[in-house]
């Protein structure tokens, strides 16, 4: 788009309005984060009487001392953890080993086994009967119900496929197999050396969708010492029911009142801060899947 | 004897060409037995999880009782549906999540457009980094801290909004608790939320126009402006139509999660969609009703099935192969 000769007066008029609106995009989408941010960093009095606005006012930390004090945050963020690494292995392991074959042409039934996948993005059961499912199974009420329903995604089996279909060329399967290597061999020892971009993309796409969601847990767990952070964030930033004696040892009712709406700004910081920790490291990675997955199979 | 064999030669050949190829296809089938040693998990896993459930799906037509099981149930036909479509909430539900997609559909179309063309046209790299990263960011948020912001922001009492209005001497607003502003919270909430990843796509099929298409249009003293109309345009057409028919498809799957979450009893007359109407007859009220719920959900997945098809077959038609 770079040209050396000698922009036209209306291409001056042009860039004008075009960094304004580009200006425009980035101060509404900032604000309400910058907001939030420094808000959670002021004290209780600004925060209530409403005297933030850009910059935190009477800089102070204690919404942040009541988030680490209120253990049921705690308990939510490690069971949330737990839920992102555990289910987030079983999603890669499962997408490869179900995109591997599809991805192969001398795989005999393959188009009937994709059509036995696609079908079940375009139709479903239902809510009720994945509930009873789940039920019957006697996962309700135990980790593994917040694993094994959502073990696979078929979306991600597609674009998997479409990786290797483009990335492992057919002669390297065929030299292989002309020396003698199994299909399991050529799996662990060629395609998966190959498919770093796609194991990265699998693994941000499936991790961001297990530490976000809340639904399955809100469905299927009623025990709360196994809630994800999610429902706990629910239960205090929406239905707004917070254990005063969690958060304060103050008396004063206003105090408390104050002090739990500081809590809300410094929890949603705390509870949005390992995205944004690792998002510059994955933003390359989520550009490309989201290349990735525009390919058509 | 010769006319006989020869008689009994063709049939006696089609036998055995049919033998060698069912041979010859287990034969290249055993071949790759591994593959289907990988297959066989992934795919237990969506016949249990998948299609278990659809089979379940059965007690839409039945009386589920659970002491008598999915089959031992008793049939009562399309009962439950026109139950549903004869309830006094059945068009405030449908319309509501009609509508709801339908503004979200147009409001969150032209704005990724707009900021993936403006972001085309920036000479200063390190300024288009920050704005991309600035606003790609909030997809990540999670739905349940995005309704959190919400409510933040929103407050009637410490909220942002409410307290610069307070400057200008306007009276706060329950902006949540009133049912005629629930639609556009959802949808520009949305739209902040995703403009910057959704404008990604149009990036990458901006950058891959032609270069001498521009190099051409500059030769020809075209500004800026008409390269943009000319050009860009044109050249992202095809994908934002296939995104918009694809979301059309999807009419009914707005979902449920922050519908759900920004819900009160304030503002249900316009936010009680299907799927929360699902959850909320089926689990979460105090009389369940497994069978009538499923009816309902059944009702709007196959809706959605002809929808989806119905688009496919459009997408086709435009050029597309296929959408998947």
């Amino acid at each position: 788009m770079n040209t050396s000769i000698k922009e036209a007066a209306e291409d001056r008029w042009f860039n004008v309005l075009n960094y304004t609106v580009l200006t425009l995009f980035f101060l509404i989408v900032l604000y309400p984060l910058v907001y939030i941010v420094s808000a959670s960093f002021s004290s209780t009095n600004a925060v209530v009487s409403g005297r933030v606005w850009l910059w935190p006012v009477e800089p102070g930390l204690k919404g942040y001392a009541a988030v680490f004090e209120y253990k049921a945050i705690w308990t939510g963020f490690g069971n949330s953890l737990f839920y992102t690494v555990a289910g987030t292995l079983l999603n890669v392991v499962l997408t490869i080993i179900a995109a591997y074959p599809l991805s192969r042409r001398d795989f005999i039934g393959r188009q009937w086994i994709m059509f036995v996948f696609v079908f079940t993005i375009m139709f479903s059961g239902g809510i009720i009967p994945n509930y009873l499912l789940v039920k019957s199974l006697g996962l309700l009420d135990t980790r593994w119900a917040l694993i094994l329903p959502s073990a696979l995604s078929v979306f991600n089996v597609i674009i998997t496929r479409t990786y290797f279909q483009t990335n492992i060329p057919q002669e390297m399967l065929e030299a292989a197999q002309v020396d003698g290597c199994s299909d399991w061999k050529f799996l662990c020892k060629i395609v998966l050396p190959l498919s770093g971009p796609i194991v990265a993309v699998l693994m941000l796409f499936y991790a961001v969708g297990h530490w976000n969601s809340y639904f399955n847990a809100l469905l299927y767990l009623k025990d709360r010492s196994l809630y994800p952070l999610q429902l706990v964030l629910r239960s205090i930033l929406i239905q707004n029911q917070i254990d005063p004696s969690m958060v304060t040892s103050e008396e004063d009712l206003v105090a408390r009142q104050g002090l739990a709406d500081l809590l809300k700004y410094s929890l949603i910081v705390v509870a949005t801060a390992p995205m944004l920790v690792i998002y510059p490291f994955v933003q390359k990675h989520f550009v490309k899947g989201v290349m990735i997955g525009s390919i058509k199979g | 004897m010769e006319s006989v064999s020869a008689e009994a030669k063709p049939a006696e050949q089609g036998i055995a060409m049919h033998r060698k190829r069912s041979v010859k296809l287990l034969r290249d089938m055993a071949k790759v037995w591994q593959l289907y040693v990988l297959m066989a998990l992934p795919f237990a896993y969506i016949i249990i999880f998948k299609y278990v459930p659809m089979y379940g799906a059965q007690i839409a037509f039945k009386n589920f009782v659970a002491t008598k099981g999915i089959w031992g149930s008793s049939w009562v036909g399309f009962s439950h549906f026109t139950r549903f479509f004869h309830s006094y909430e059945f068009w405030n539900i449908m319309s509501n999540t009609i509508t709801l997609s339908f503004y979200q559909l147009v409001a969150g179309f032209p704005f990724p457009i707009l900021l993936a063309l403006s972001l085309n046209y920036v000479m200063h790299d390190r300024f288009k980094k920050l704005v991309q990263m600035v606003t790609y960011a909030p997809h990540f948020i999670s739905v349940v801290v995005m309704v959190g912001i919400i409510y933040q922001v929103l407050d009637p009492r410490i909220g942002i909004l409410n307290v610069v209005m307070g400057w200008f001497g306007v009276q706060p607003v329950d902006w949540l608790g009133k049912a005629e502003y629930f639609k556009s919270i959802y949808v520009w909430s949305g739209v902040w939320q995703n403009v910057g990843f959704s404008c990604i796509i149009y990036l990458a099929a901006l950058a891959g126009i032609d270069p001498a298409l521009h190099e051409a249009a500059v030769v020809d003293g075209a500004t800026k402006v008409k390269r943009m109309w000319h050009i860009d345009l044109p050249g992202i057409l095809p994908i934002a139509i296939i995104l918009l028919i694809l979301d059309v498809g999807r009419m009914l799957e707005i979902g449920f999660e922050k519908a759900f979450l920004m819900q009160n009893p304030l503002n249900l007359r316009t936010s009680e969609i299907v799927d929360t109407y699902v959850y909320k007859v089926g689990l979460a009220s105090a009389a369940v009703n497994f069978s009538y719920s499923s009816a309902i959900g059944l009702f709007k997945n196959a809706i959605n099935l002809v929808l989806l098809l119905v688009v496919n077959r459009f997408a086709k038609k435009m050029g597309q192969s296929s959408l998947w």
